[in-house]
Formats: C-alpha cells, structure tokens, sequence
C-alpha cells in the first residue's frame, strides 16, 4: 500500500513500539503533525513549552522507562532547540530518536527560511544522524535509527526529513520491533583473567556506573559482593542501581560524593568497573588514581576501554553477560580485615556528616529537606534534578530503593533539564515524580510548568530556594577568593505567584515543619505542584574533593577554607 | 610515531564528514587522509595516516569502530604491507636548470607530464620518503606549486579488509 512519508514516520513509530512522543509542531513538520492528529487513538502526542523541554521530556521519558524517547520539531530553530536535549543524552548514553522536519530538497543549501543543516549540527552530539533524501529509504531509516539509539551503548539518534520526502508517496509494510543489535561477548580467556584477579584480591571494590543502572543487574550485583566479600560504590549515573539501605552499598564516590566510597576505592586492591568511564568527577586525580590497584574494567563501549585510565582487563561486550560468568566462576571469599577497615570509614563518613549537621547555623539545612523526602516518598517516586547544588545533595542524600527512578544531567550538567525531565519520566512511569531544582536552574526552563498544567501531569516541583548560583558560589568561596562574580541573583522572582499564573497549586515554606506538611499535601495532590523552599546560601556540598585532586585533599567542613 | 590504517566505509552521505569530524573532536593529529571509491561502489575505502602515540592510536582505531557507517578498521604494519603516493610538483624552469630538473626526474622514476618555456610539472610515485627526497631536490630549483594525494596503502599477499 502506498502512503506518505509523513505517515509513514507515524506507522514506523507505532511499529517499533512508540505509544509516547514528545514535540512541537511547526512549517516543516506539518505532515507529519497532520498524520498525528489522524492517529491521536494511536500515538500520544505531548506538546511542550519549548522544543529543548520536549527533548528532556522524551530523555526523562527514556530513563523512567528504558524505552526509546522520542521527540519531534520543525527545522531551523526548532531543530536547534533540540541540541542541549541530544548532547545531553548523548553525554548519559540514553537511546532518543529525534525527528525534525527540513526545507523541501529543492530549496536545501539555499538559506530558504528556517533552514538549517541540523544533521552538520548534531554530529558530533548524536550516536548517528539521517538526512533522509528519498522517501523509499524512509521506513527503513527510521527501524535502523531505533536499533542504533538501543544497541550496545544507548544514545540519541537524529533523522532530518525534508518536507517533499514526508509529502512523496510509498509503499510500507509493517515489520516487528527491530532488536538491538547483537553484542560482542567477553571471551573465555578474559573472563578467566578476571577471575584470577578478583580470586587473589583482599579489598575488592566493585565500581558501578550508568552502564550498570536499568539493566537488571541489582541481584547479579549484590550476590558479586556478598561472594567476593567486597563493597560497591557508583558514579553519579550509577545511582539507584542498587538501593541505598543495602549495607555494602557505600553510595557515590568522587567529587561530592560519600566519604566511604572514595576512600574504598582509593583503598582497595581491585576495582571492578561495572559500565563505567572512569570520568574525572569520579576519579579526581587520574595520575594519582588506583596506583595500588587493579582494575578489571566492563564495558560494551572498547573505546572506553583505557580511555581514562590503563585497566588490568578490560572484558568488551555484554556488560551483563560478563558479569554473570564472572559471577558464576570466582570463588567465594572472605576478608575480615578489608570489612573492618569499610566499616571503620563508614563511622568516619558517619562522624563527618553529623559534625557538618552539628554545625548548621540554620535550621533548614538541606539533609534534613532530604530526610523528610525519603520519609514521605515511596518506592516508585521518580526523583528527577536540575543540576547544581540541590543535585549533588540529591545525589548524596536521596534512598533510592529501585532503578529507574532518577533523571539528571550527568555528564553534560544541564541547567534547565530537571522540569521537562520530570514530566516526560513521570508520563512515562506514571508514578509520581519529585523534581528537585534550585532557583538559578529553574529559571532556565521553567516554562514547561504549562506542560504539567496542561496534561496534570503529577510532578512536584521542589524549589531548593538560596537566591545564588549555589554551586558556581560555592567554587567562588573555595577557590576564587569569596569574589561572587555574578552568581548572586537579587531577583525578586514570586515562585508561588509564578504557579498560581501558570495554574498550579504553589506555597513557600522555610522550616522543616512547614516543608513536610506542604510535601505530604503534594504527595496526595492529584497533579503538578510547586514548593518554594528556602533555604541559606552559605550552604555548601561536603565533602568534596578539590577538581584534579584526590581522596587525600578532601574538605569536610566549611571551616577548613 | 606513524600509524598507517585503513578504513572500509559505506559510501554514503557525510560518511568522509563524521570521519573527519572524529578527529577534531577528539584531537587527533593526522598527517594524510585520501578516500575513494572501491571496486563495490557501495563501499568506499579511507587511508588515514596518524602522528601519535599508542594511545592516540587506539583511541582513533576504536572512535572509528564506533562510526555506524564505518565496516572494517585495521592497522596497517609497515612490513606487511605497501605504501603508495602521488606529487604533483611545478617547478620554474630557465635554460640553466632543464636538464637538471630532467635528470632528476629519470633518476627518481618520474614523469614530466606538462612542459612550458616558463615551467614543467612533473608527477613522481612513490613511498612517502622518495617524495620527500624528491621535494628537496627540486626546492633549490624553484618549486611553484605542488599537489600530494596522501597515502594509500594495501596489505601483502592475500590478506584483506574484510567488509
């Protein structure tokens, strides 16, 4: 039968199993927005704000669910929109498809109106990208886009489809669900290797990343650690791999992370990277990184394989095939030494934590906000942050007791992804979703605040409220002499008014009282919810390590600046 | 140190773009890169050769695996294999320098392939380093302009890129 390209795209989406998409409509994209409307009992279109919150939204919708997101915009500046959403699930690895309408063929390299070679734009951003130029390689374009953005490695993928491409005529015929491609396996010999080392170690440190998170491993993961007697720690997109009140889970490591896992792992004898890329925000000091220890490194990426820094054995492919063998095939072990010396820094980290709390000079100190989040939340809730202060102390603080509740910018650190984040994880879980940001970045996209309204979508927007850049701040105290270059806000800004005008509930709390009680009453709302929560800006992140420095330079308490 | 690699492409849209753009985003020094079509149209075969370390070396060879258009990377060993280029060279002739200019050129296999009162321009085949011997024998004899088309290189004996 032949048809459109613009249905075709539609066809293709539902076939691949798309129930979801996340866009904006505009010139070049009017087919394709005509097909949806056909095919609104078939395809859930959400409109957002701005064609940068509709990407976040399909990124959150991808990490809540595991699914492909999917996002459509027009060309020119709506494809341009797109770019901070793609390069920032490019940077976390999370499979997008990106559609964006084109100027007909005829008019392309002309600087016709809203042009814009977006294919040239996104290279160097997406996994792959498409500029479709004939119609009859449509339907195909767009299984192959799918089975890149979920294969191996996750990422964006962006298809750019002139206009006479979707007005032109084929002929399509469904297909199944294309499966990712098959992935390398480790070899025997590889995985013996391993073994060895893991049989011989006495500190084994197993070290998770985003590679581990949202793939089933947590039993794989927590039966590694009782077998090999070791301890896990994560990067900061390894969090909610495992559940916080699992006792060998020392939380995350680095540069705002948790005392003991950094010390764990600059202790250990042998670090098991599990899907990891050893990034400089988890390492700190890559010269000085594990110069006692051995690395095995997982991982189905091999240019992350010696990227950062030179591993022992480096096991390609399935990362969780890998890990299973692994599993399977080491010895049971026991080393009560290597036990003490993790429970004696999990006390130290204990101690460290309550003097910083003893400390406070406010009442409303962020440990405590986040005590009263894991004590109302439940399982489900999805936390989803914008990126700064809040999202170190989310990182820090938050019990995650399942995967695939979090959304957060990583590797990019995007201001501004937190809202559409949270409202694409929430429709895409359809459980509850927190979205925790502070007043610098919900300034950036705060917009998509009509997108909850509109759909009420259940997204409870918590405002960590210091009228600074908090983090950009907190680095000018530390290191560039308490010269606050233009991170002080001084904005009069009334985010309660701001809900009541978009046409959500909103209120300010500045005790820890007031927050519960509001909290609860946002939990029980049925829809988007807003909490102004105020909180000192001289709060800092602790610990942290100093940037390119180590375990050895870290800073615990405000006072020792 | 030198790295000569080879890599199979679909020849499609942008392929040479994303290939290029690899090495800018991750830095890498590259000496020469030459592409053309293969004996299956659908394929196209890039010759690149790299200035750098081990590091660099493996990084760029598995950056490149990464390319969903790309099929097949593979290094290619200075003794197992042979390595070609072509040079363009025009030089200014004058009655004093012809013969030598000629002479030279018999010596190192190369062709005089246009002739002028006022210049020639030769064509010379060969490894990398004949090319550059050859560019400093004509340096002192006044070189115009000159054209390199970088390396191509293919394996001995039997052993090929598979696709």
């Amino acid at each position: 039968m032949k048809i459109s390209g613009s249905r075709i795209v539609i066809e293709t989406l539902i076939e691949q199993g798309v129930t979801d998409v996340f866009g904006y409509p505009g010139g070049q994209v009017l087919n394709i927005y005509d097909e949806l409307y056909k095919a609104s009992d078939r395809l859930n279109h959400v409109l957002a704000a701005h064609e940068q919150g509709a990407a976040h939204a399909a990124d959150g919708y991808s990490r809540a669910t595991g699914k492909v997101g999917v996002v459509i915009a027009t060309s020119g500046p709506g494809a341009t929109n797109l770019v901070t959403g793609i390069a920032t699930a490019m940077l976390d690895s999370i499979p997008m498809v990106a559609i964006t309408g084109n100027v007909p063929t005829s008019l392309i390299g002309r600087d016709s109106f809203q042009e814009i070679n977006i294919t040239g734009v996104t290279l160097p951003i997406t996994k792959h990208n498409y500029f479709v130029q004939h119609v009859s390689e449509l339907a195909d374009t767009i299984r192959e886009a799918f089975q890149i953005a979920k294969s191996g490695r996750p990422g964006p993928v962006l298809i750019d489809i002139p206009k006479d491409v979707q007005i032109a005529e084929w002929d399509y015929e469904p297909t199944g669900i294309v499966p990712p491609y098959p992935q390398e396996e480790a070899s025997d010999a590889d995985i013996d290797r391993a073994v060895a080392l893991i049989n011989q170690a006495k500190r084994p440190y197993i070290y998770i990343g985003g590679g581990a998170a949202g793939r089933g491993m947590t039993a794989d993961l927590m039966a590694l650690a009782e077998k090999i007697d070791g301890y896990i720690g994560c990067t900061f997109m390894g969090l909610s791999a495992l559940p916080n009140s699992y006792p060998r889970f020392l939380g995350m490591q680095g540069m705002h992370g948790k005392y003991a896992s950094s010390m764990a792992n600059k202790e250990a004898d042998l670090v098991i990277g599990v899907g990891v890329r050893f990034s400089d925000r988890a390492t700190g000091n890559t010269a000085k990184y594990c110069k006692n220890a051995k690395i095995i490194q997982l991982d189905t990426d091999l240019s992350e394989i010696n990227k950062n820094v030179k591993v022992e054995v480096g096991l390609i492919g399935n990362i969780v095939s890998s890990f299973s063998r692994i599993l399977e095939r080491c010895a049971k072990q026991e080393h009560s030494e290597w036990q003490q010396t993790v429970e004696r820094f999990k006390a130290e980290a204990k101690a460290i934590e309550e003097q910083a709390e003893a400390k406070a000079t406010t009442e409303m100190t962020p440990k405590k906000i986040f005590d009263i989040i894991n004590e109302v939340k439940d399982e489900t809730t999805v936390i989803a942050t914008d990126v700064g202060q809040h999202q170190m102390w989310t990182a820090q603080y938050v019990n995650f007791e399942r995967p695939r509740r979090f959304a957060s910018s990583g590797g990019l650190g995007t201001m501004g992804y937190g809202l559409g984040a949270a409202i694409g994880a929430q429709i895409g879980s359809g459980d509850k979703t927190v979205l925790i940001t502070g007043d610098g970045s919900f300034g950036m996209n705060l917009n998509e605040l009509a997108t909850a309204v509109t759909y009420n979508t259940p997204v409870i927007t918590v405002i960590m409220n210091n009228g600074v850049l908090g983090m950009v701040r907190q680095w000018q105290t530390l290191f560039y002499g308490k010269r606050y270059s233009n991170t002080v806000l001084g904005r009069k800004t009334d985010f309660v008014k701001l809900a009541d005008a978009f046409g959500l509930p909103g209120e300010r709390v500045s005790t820890p009282e007031e927050f519960r009680a509001a909290f609860e009453r946002a939990m029980k709302h049925d829809g988007p919810y807003l909490i102004d929560t105020l909180i000192d800006m001289d709060e800092f992140v602790l610990p942290m390590l100093p940037p390119g420095g180590s375990i050895e330079d870290i800073i615990t308490t405000k006072e020792e600046q | 140190m030198r790295s000569v690699i080879a890599v199979y492409v679909e020849n499609k849209y942008g392929v040479l773009t994303r290939v290029s753009g690899l090495f800018m985003r991750k830095g890498f020094n590259i000496d020469s890169l030459t592409v053309g079509e293969t004996d299956d149209p659908a394929f196209s075969r890039i010759t690149i050769t790299l200035n750098g370390d081990d590091y660099a070396r493996e990084q760029l060879i598995n950056q490149l695996k990464k390319l969903h258009n790309v099929k097949q990377v593979k290094l290619l060993e200075g003794e197992t294999s042979v390595e070609r280029e072509l040079m363009l060279v025009k030089v200014r002739t004058t009655p004093e320098n012809r013969a030598e200019i000629m002479a030279a050129a018999e010596i190192y296999r190369a062709k005089i392939i246009d002739y002028t009162t006022e210049s020639m321009c030769v064509e010379v085949t060969g490894e990398p380093s004949k090319i550059k011997a050859f560019i400093e024998v004509m340096k002192p004899l006044g070189i115009i302009e000159m054209c390199r088309t970088g390396v191509v290189s293919l394996e001995r004996g039997g052993s090929i890129l598979e696709k």
